[in-house]
């Protein structure tokens, strides 16, 4: 059973999936606690378009995602102040991601498998070079976030006094939207463009329930991420279903009795 | 130009126009509601869950349009019962919406390994609607009609001012169901012809651009279905003109008329507030 583990794709997905479980885990509370979860799906559509275009020019998806997603969650950390009266707005510029991206394929003429992979992940067949990305940027991300942990925090649970504080809300709300912008883009290799909640919000979701305690809600989030896209990852690779099932199903199995059987904040 | 005329003639194209302005209008009339009950993120939630309806329908060679709706109505039941506590649940919504389409991935990779399938179910295949459909379609779009046409004060009644309606003896439980069962039949019409993913350009954008330039009703609802028709023909038209996909134009008409309602409202009334906030509007909340 373990003898999959001598694969180097193998290898590669789980190294790739770590990284991306980890940053997942981490932005995902803030993502919850910020009530940002709508602009994170958002950023995954956006995202869709980003690297269907980069498909169709002929670079690396990656690049696409990246490109789109950054400057989105830019343009969101600037012009929407209020997201809540925004649900709509988000909604249309979503729509219209997505209607780019279904051009470039379909201009892109045939490998809908690429397509379909970046729709609902491709983590059994992540290349060298994506692993490397991945890595480089994940640990960036960390390290980021790491360093923001407390203002960050800060600025979530209270931004008016923060900022009398001298906290830069602004510009920490906008930095925080590019860190999601990266991790939607790595998350997208392992569960696509689709699915993004499962891995982003799912677990910190599940974890925010369960602790109240900062610390302890991300360290419970990034643990759960990380089981879901193990387990997702063996058990696709030791089967033939997709890895981005068995992901979306886990963290949807674990959320639902947790958000049952507990009370509100 | 001959020849685009003999390709407008052909009977795919005729069911394309006759299917797509049906659904056009009745996911405008729909959407009028939608906006105002600050529904739109349960309408979105709603097609991703036809999506697992879509494919399973094909790993068991039934009639598309039946997979989704059976999938969408028991989904939209569950949360027309829930009413009261979906408002604002963007996280539990999402995790829903999540799993439904982590089935459809499963059920598509039993059903076929390819890909361009599951394109045409994600971005609209009203080009290559089948015959059955249309009849299927022609029948769902006439019956939302008339149950709109017949529950349409009280709707809007407990629409705009639920406590008042319920106070006043409107069933405003019942209607919710009712309308969100008329929602879920509406987005599977709708994922005919614009796919799973792009719902949202027939049956929020020509509403909330109606929205943004009128408050009277029967006015939204006619520059509704109005923008909804002409976002539909635009795009079958520009599709057949140069092979590009329906749904892209669909999107795209329907986002820039948006956006420029958006503008055209800022500027003749800059100071008044823009969205007609629901007394329990949909908002992003933390949990």
């Amino acid at each position: 059973m373990f003898s999959i583990f001598q694969y180097s794709f193998i290898q590669n997905a789980f190294l790739a999936g770590t990284v991306v479980a980890i940053v997942g885990g981490f932005v995902g509370y803030f993502l919850v606690t910020r009530g940002l979860t709508f602009a994170g799906e958002a950023l995954s559509h956006i995202g869709f378009a980003g690297a269907a275009a980069a498909l169709f020019v002929g670079i690396d998806p990656i690049v696409g995602l990246l490109t789109f997603t950054i400057i989105a969650g830019i343009a969101i950390g600037i012009f929407g102040k209020d997201l809540r009266e925004e649900d709509i707005n988000i909604g249309i510029v979503m729509t219209l991601a997505l209607g780019l991206g279904a051009l470039f394929i379909s201009l892109y003429n045939g490998y809908a498998e690429q397509a379909y992979s970046i729709l609902f992940g491709t983590i059994l067949g992540i290349s060298h070079t994506d692993v490397l990305v991945t890595l480089i940027f994940g640990i960036g991300t960390i390290a980021i976030l790491v360093a923001i942990f407390r203002p960050l925090l800060f600025s979530s649970a209270d931004p008016e006094v923060a900022e009398a504080r001298g906290v830069p809300v602004r510009a920490l709300g906008i930095l925080f939207l590019v860190l999601v912008a990266v991790a939607v883009s790595m998350s997208v290799q392992v569960v696509g463009v689709l699915l993004i909640f499962t891995l982003l919000v799912g677990p910190a979701a599940t974890a925010i329930r369960l602790v109240h305690n900062p610390l302890g809600a991300v360290s419970i989030s990034i643990a759960l991420a990380l089981a879901y896209t193990w387990l997702g990852i063996f058990l696709a690779a030791t089967g033939s279903w997709p890895v981005t099932f068995y992901i979306a199903t886990i963290s949807f199995l674990v959320y639902l009795p947790v958000r049952l059987l507990t009370a509100r904040t | 130009m001959n020849n685009f005329i003999d390709l407008v003639q052909q009977s795919f194209v005729e069911n394309a126009f006759m299917a797509g302005t049906l659904i056009a209008i009745v996911s405008a009339i729909i959407g009028y509601f939608v906006v105002l009950r600050a529904q739109a993120f349960a309408a979105h939630a709603l097609s991703h869950i036809g999506f697992a309806g879509a494919t399973l329908a094909a790993v068991l060679g039934i009639s598309g349009l039946l997979g989704m709706s059976g999938f969408t109505v028991a989904a939209a039941l569950g949360m027309g019962a829930l009413e009261k506590r979906i408002r604002g649940r963007d996280v539990e919504i999402g995790m829903i919406l999540s799993f439904a389409l982590g089935l459809g991935v499963l059920f598509l990779r039993w059903y076929t390994n390819s890909s361009s399938e599951t394109v045409s179910v994600l971005f609209g295949s009203i080009l290559s609607v089948t015959h059955a459909d249309i009849i299927l379609t022609l029948v769902f779009g006439i019956g939302t009609l008339v149950i709109l046409a017949a529950i349409f004060r009280p709707l809007l009644f407990s629409s705009i001012d639920p406590e008042v309606a319920e106070a006043r003896g409107v069933p405003i439980k019942i209607l919710s169901i009712l309308f969100m069962f008329l929602l879920a039949i509406t987005v599977a019409e709708a994922i005919q012809v614009v796919g799973v993913l792009l719902v949202f350009a027939l049956i929020v954008a020509p509403a909330a651009a109606a929205q943004h330039l009128t408050r009277k009703p029967f006015s939204a609802i006619a520059i509704s279905v109005a923008l909804g028709v002409a976002f539909t023909w635009g795009g079958l038209l520009l599709a057949l003109a140069t092979s590009w996909p329906v749904s892209f134009y669909i999107a795209t008409l329907a986002a820039l008329t948006y956006f420029i309602a958006v503008r055209i409202a800022h500027f003749a009334r800059p100071h008044a507030h823009a969205t007609h906030e629901h007394p329990d509007g949909e908002y992003i909340k933390a949990t």
